[in-house]
């Protein structure tokens, strides 16, 4: 109870002063620095939260309603939301510009040349290979080894050889980065994932269309897969590319349908295994008419036999008899009302739940280890109408699932859903309510688009508003991403940050439950994690990162290499263009006197100041650890 | 002051009197007569995914068991053991994956709470691990979880920052609140980089500065545990007497547990969870994914007891998972979503060798939905009962708000 106190209390208090009139003015510029993350609350009365009005240029703005944000205020409340943070330069580029242009190329990112980003994903050859190329190249080390013809110890052993072959060539070719050594170790399917979530990495930081990337990892954490899942490791890749990617800008029903039919999913989700309970039964009929028709077993030619039911394994006749007994399972018809569309309360029933996954049965996948692929099996589904919430279901075959897909894509439920959990992203862990009921009408009038609800978001003056100025508290990904964008890192390797997203408390891909990772402060602001938030900010700043270059003294200039209060002076004006606390300013400051931040070596008898440290206490600064 | 209050509590019934009109050398006197490694101590694990208790602790007894689950049931008790249940009572049997845990149970140190779980009817994982960590079935706005209420409730004068540990990457909802608690994914790494006086100084002094009240809190927390940390010296921890603790996630959480345990550095309450249990496709019976992560959680819990000797007498183990699993299997040789599950419950103080049920019975009447084992004792009627007699906490009502309180309804599955 005590912290909570505290925190409304000092809330309300400086909510008080903010609405004293005159002091107001005074106030303003201090308390947007210092307390950004001061919740209005719904206690607020009218009139106590008005502010003195910032007055910004149309050439700047053009027709954002913002009013109570600075100039570099607002650039970076944009780089912070609808980007990963800014880098060296960037509010330089966009004060020229202009803050609603540079918004509106980020709204149309096909409009954009991202080549300069591509080019940092060359090496990462599975991004571009098919689910089933991967399972070939990478296949799991017991069907491999049975392959070859070897035990699994034994390719085991074979594999690990080829890796150190590949070391050595390297480290004869002069190599020395560690974090190459340790991508080269990886052969086998570990390294689906692990390019994966580097070229996550280094999209989020290298590209220019930011929004897109921004809102593509938004719909991935929504249609959450877990790359632990069997044979999930070998779709992910796919799924990312060909399913979320493709439509994360665009209309949600093509995005809810694309994810249903996913491999990806159905494995997930278990989908794929779901079958009418009757199906077996049915074709076990059907074979028999068909043998008395063609003249009994012995008589005469056999017709093509049926394929066969999918299978984990893809094992052969002796599991047959197990896979006809296959009956209908409720875990996707569940999901997808509770996590992708209606929401936890969105009125819907058990049977709904039973309704839907029986609209589903036959939408599976060929065979998840040989031919990861989308295939609807009419034999094992469920014939006759379904009821989902009152509503009558009876396209047949696989249009019942489609029909399902279009009922929840268009219910009210799944627009405010939808649009509570982009205004969450995007503006506060606890959205105004008004911002989010425009938001969800926009939804429905735009028949779902992505663009439009967001483009009412960001022309909203909830957005701009000095309570959600730095409200948001950085996840581990954007901590991290943010971090090398402000240092102006060169990735060339991002395994050992993507360890560190892990370390922090988000490791990429590796969300087991559909739900996706938290969006709220509460679940990233605890002990351990901050301790390795700040360790990340010193060791990458450090240039202790392998894989990673940082270059602080291009960055701060040749003087802040003999003046530690001219490093550190560089230091907040870069990350975080001189908006701290006058608290954090002065500690920093203080520290300076330090022996350990201007130091003789021992082959170098001049003083050099210690710039990662510095670099590193100020991307570990409270004010870094928000957006 | 809680710890005068807790012992007053356990060695009569002057707690009647209350704290304050306690002398205060007396109080002095009675905290001086604990003896070091004398803490009442709480592990909670949550298994995360909702466990198959059913395939767990297993109904041989019930014959529609086996009618239910054609596939994946467990074989009932055979001489000589092997590929079937482990009899614990006549009725029940451990899985056979859960071998290391039988002794345990026989010897009196490991009981069973079968048909235990949340009244709430959801089968969302979400909402039921939510109101399960909550302590508030069907109660959203709850926005901290009872294990830290809990806390609330048993102030200390001086806390450590170990007294309330979760291990793993975030705390979870749990143990989220007022009360301090920590996260810790590991506690090897659970140091500052680079020069201390500058790092941990720099950083101390900014957090424990800042405006900021959200990091404010966490930052105190942060470099408190740091320093309290740097004595133990988690790099040279051995587990004792041969303990064998299975390598992952959790094994290495409960060593880490034992090891904070021993390092007497004010650890109170634990929690740890493990993931991997929703298993609606493949669970398999005797061996398979089931089986497999049992084989974990039995080997596991039988290191940590062995680890802490006799240290286990001060220890309380729970267990919970946030629903069970459907009576009968689905068609894809798994279970859905279902109801009751059951709580494991070990320690010195746990009133072992007893499979505490009042079983609801898997006949077609007595299932809940016509689906899932109907649920017989609230969950938090069994934690009421460890926070009460195992922790001395007085009340219960605003650790589990709107929970009737009925000391009558206690298993007494402690000693008291």
């Amino acid at each position: 109870m005590k912290i909570d106190n505290r925190k409304s209390a000092s809330a309300r208090s400086r909510l008080d002063a903010a609405g004293n009139g005159f002091l107001a003015g005074l106030l303003l510029l201090s308390l947007t620095i210092a307390v950004p993350h001061a919740q209005a609350g719904k206690k607020k009365k009218k009139g106590q939260d008005e502010v003195a009005q910032i007055q910004l240029s149309k050439s700047f703005k053009g027709n954002l309603p913002i009013t109570e944000l600075t100039e570099d205020q607002a650039i970076l409340h944009a780089l912070g939301r609808l980007a990963y943070g800014p880098r060296p330069g960037d509010l330089d580029r966009i004060r020229q510009m202009g803050l609603e242009k540079w918004i509106n190329q980020q709204l149309k990112p096909e409009s954009l040349d991202d080549s300069a980003a591509e080019a940092r994903l060359t090496g990462l050859t599975t991004l571009k290979m098919s689910s089933a190329k991967l399972v070939t190249e990478f296949p799991p080390p017991n069907l491999a080894a049975k392959k070859e013809g070897l035990t699994k110890e034994q390719f085991q052993e074979e594999r690990k050889e080829k890796a150190q072959a590949a070391m050595r060539e390297m480290r004869d070719s002069g190599e020395m980065d560690p974090a190459k050594f340790q991508l080269a170790r990886m052969q086998g399917p570990q390294r689906i994932i692990s390019e994966l979530s580097m070229a996550k990495v280094n999209r989020a930081i290298y590209s220019d269309r930011q929004l897109y990337e921004v809102m593509a990892n938004f719909w991935f954490n929504h249609f959450n897969v877990f790359a632990g899942k069997g044979a999930d490791r070998w779709m992910l890749t796919a799924y990312e590319r060909d399913t979320i990617r493709p439509h994360a800008m665009g209309k949600f029903q093509d995005l809810l349908e694309a994810t249903a039919k996913s491999p990806a999913m159905l494995f997930y989700l278990d989908n794929w295994q779901s079958a009418d309970p009757l199906a077996a039964q049915r074709l076990q009929q059907q074979r028999a008419m068909r043998r008395s028709r063609y003249g009994g077993i012995f008589g005469g030619m056999s017709p093509p036999s049926p394929r066969q039911f999918p299978n984990a394994q893809g094992a052969g006749q002796g599991q047959q008899a197990k896979r006809q007994e296959r009956g209908l399972n409720e875990n996707y018809g569940r999901e997808i009302m509770e996590l992708h569309t209606l929401g936890v309360e969105g009125g819907y029933s058990q049977q709904d739940v039973i309704e839907v996954a029986k609209c589903f049965t036959g939408w599976t996948i060929r065979e998840p280890r040989r031919d990861p692929e989308f295939h609807f099996d009419d034999r094992i589904h469920t014939p006759g109408p379904k009821y989902v919430m009152g509503k009558k279901i009876s396209g047949g075959g696989m249009k019942d699932g489609q029909e399902v897909i279009k009922l929840l894509a268009h219910n009210p439920n799944t627009a405010r859903l939808i649009s509570t959990e982009i205004a969450r992203h995007f503006v506060s862990d606890e959205p105004p309510a008004a911002l989010v009921s425009r938001m969800t009408q926009t939804f429905l009038s735009s028949d779902g688009d992505t663009r439009a609800v967001l483009k009412v978001m960001i022309y909203s003056p909830e957005f701009w508003s000095r309570t959600s100025y730095r409200a948001k508290v950085k996840t581990p990904f954007e901590l991290a991403v943010s971090t090398a964008r402000a240092l102006n890192a060169d990735v060339t390797i991002a395994l050992p940050i993507v360890q560190w997203v892990g370390r922090m408390g988000e490791p990429l891909y590796q969300c087991q439950p559909p739900t996706g990772y938290s969006d709220k402060a509460e679940t990233w602001v605890n002990t351990g994690a901050l301790l390795n938030r700040l360790n990340f900010a010193l060791q990458l700043a450090s240039n202790h990162m392998n894989g990673t270059a940082i270059d602080l003294p291009a960055l701060f200039g040749a003087q802040a290499d003999s003046d530690p209060q001219m490093a550190l002076s560089r230091s907040l004006d870069i990350f975080l263009n001189g908006q701290v606390a006058a608290q954090t300013r002065e500690t920093l400051e203080q520290r300076m006197s330090d022996p350990q931040i201007l130091q003789a070596r021992l082959d170098d008898p001049v003083k050099h100041v210690n710039e990662g440290l510095i670099a590193g206490l100020v991307l570990g600064a409270p004010e870094f650890q928000r957006r | 002051m809680n710890i005068t209050r807790r012992v007053f509590l356990k060695n009569g019934g002057i707690a009647m009197i209350g704290l304050t009109a306690l002398p205060t050398f007396l109080q002095r006197a009675v905290a001086g007569t604990l003896p070091p490694g004398g803490k009442k101590i709480l592990v909670v694990l949550f298994q995360r995914g909702a466990m198959d208790g059913l395939n767990v602790v297993v109904p041989f007894g019930e014959r529609s068991y086996y009618q239910m689950r054609p596939t994946i049931a467990i074989p009932e008790p055979r001489r000589g053991g092997g590929e079937a249940a482990l009899d614990l009572d006549g009725f029940f049997g451990l899985h056979p994956s859960l071998a290391p845990l039988e002794p345990l149970f026989h010897k009196g140190e490991l009981a069973i709470i079968q048909a235990a779980g949340s009244p709430d009817p959801t089968r969302s994982h979400f909402d039921a691990q939510d109101f399960m960590e909550s302590g508030t079935p069907g109660v959203k706005s709850t926005d901290d979880g009872w294990l830290n209420r809990s806390l609330q409730e048993l102030p200390e004068e001086k806390s450590s920052p170990f007294r309330a540990v979760a291990f793993g990457p975030y705390l979870p909802r749990t143990l989220q609140g007022p009360s301090p608690a920590v996260a810790i994914p590991d506690l090897k790494q659970f140091r500052m980089y680079g020069p201390p006086a500058t790092t941990q100084g720099g950083f101390e002094a900014m957090y424990s500065q800042t405006v900021d009240q959200a990091l404010h809190g966490v930052g105190q927390e942060t470099f408190s545990a740091i320093d309290t940390l740097k004595k133990v010296n988690p790099d040279q921890y051995q587990p004792s007497n041969g303990a064998d603790y299975p390598r992952g996630r959790f094994g290495q959480s409960l060593l880490e547990i034992a090891e904070l345990i021993k390092a007497d550095i004010g650890l109170e309450v634990a929690f740890l969870d493990s993931g991997g249990w929703d298993h609606h496709v493949n669970e398999g019976g005797v061996q398979g994914q089931l089986s497999n992560l049992l084989r974990d959680f039995g080997q596991g819990l039988a290191a940590f007891h062995q680890d802490l000797g006799d240290r286990m007498e001060n220890v309380v183990f729970v267990s919970m998972s946030e629903f069970g699993r459907t009576a009968r299997e689905n068609g894809n040789r798994g279970t859905d979503h279902g109801h009751a599950n059951c709580m494991f419950l070990m320690g010195g103080p746990v009133r072992g060798g007893k499979v505490y049920a009042r079983w609801p019975g898997l006949a077609a009447g007595q299932l809940y939905e016509n689906r899932d084992l109907a649920v017989t004792t609230d969950y938090r009627t069994v934690l009421s009962e460890i926070l009460s007699i195992h922790l001395g906490a007085t009340n219960l009502a605003t650790v589990f708000p709107g929970f009737e309180q009925n000391q009558a309804k206690y298993l007494g599955f402690l000693k008291a």
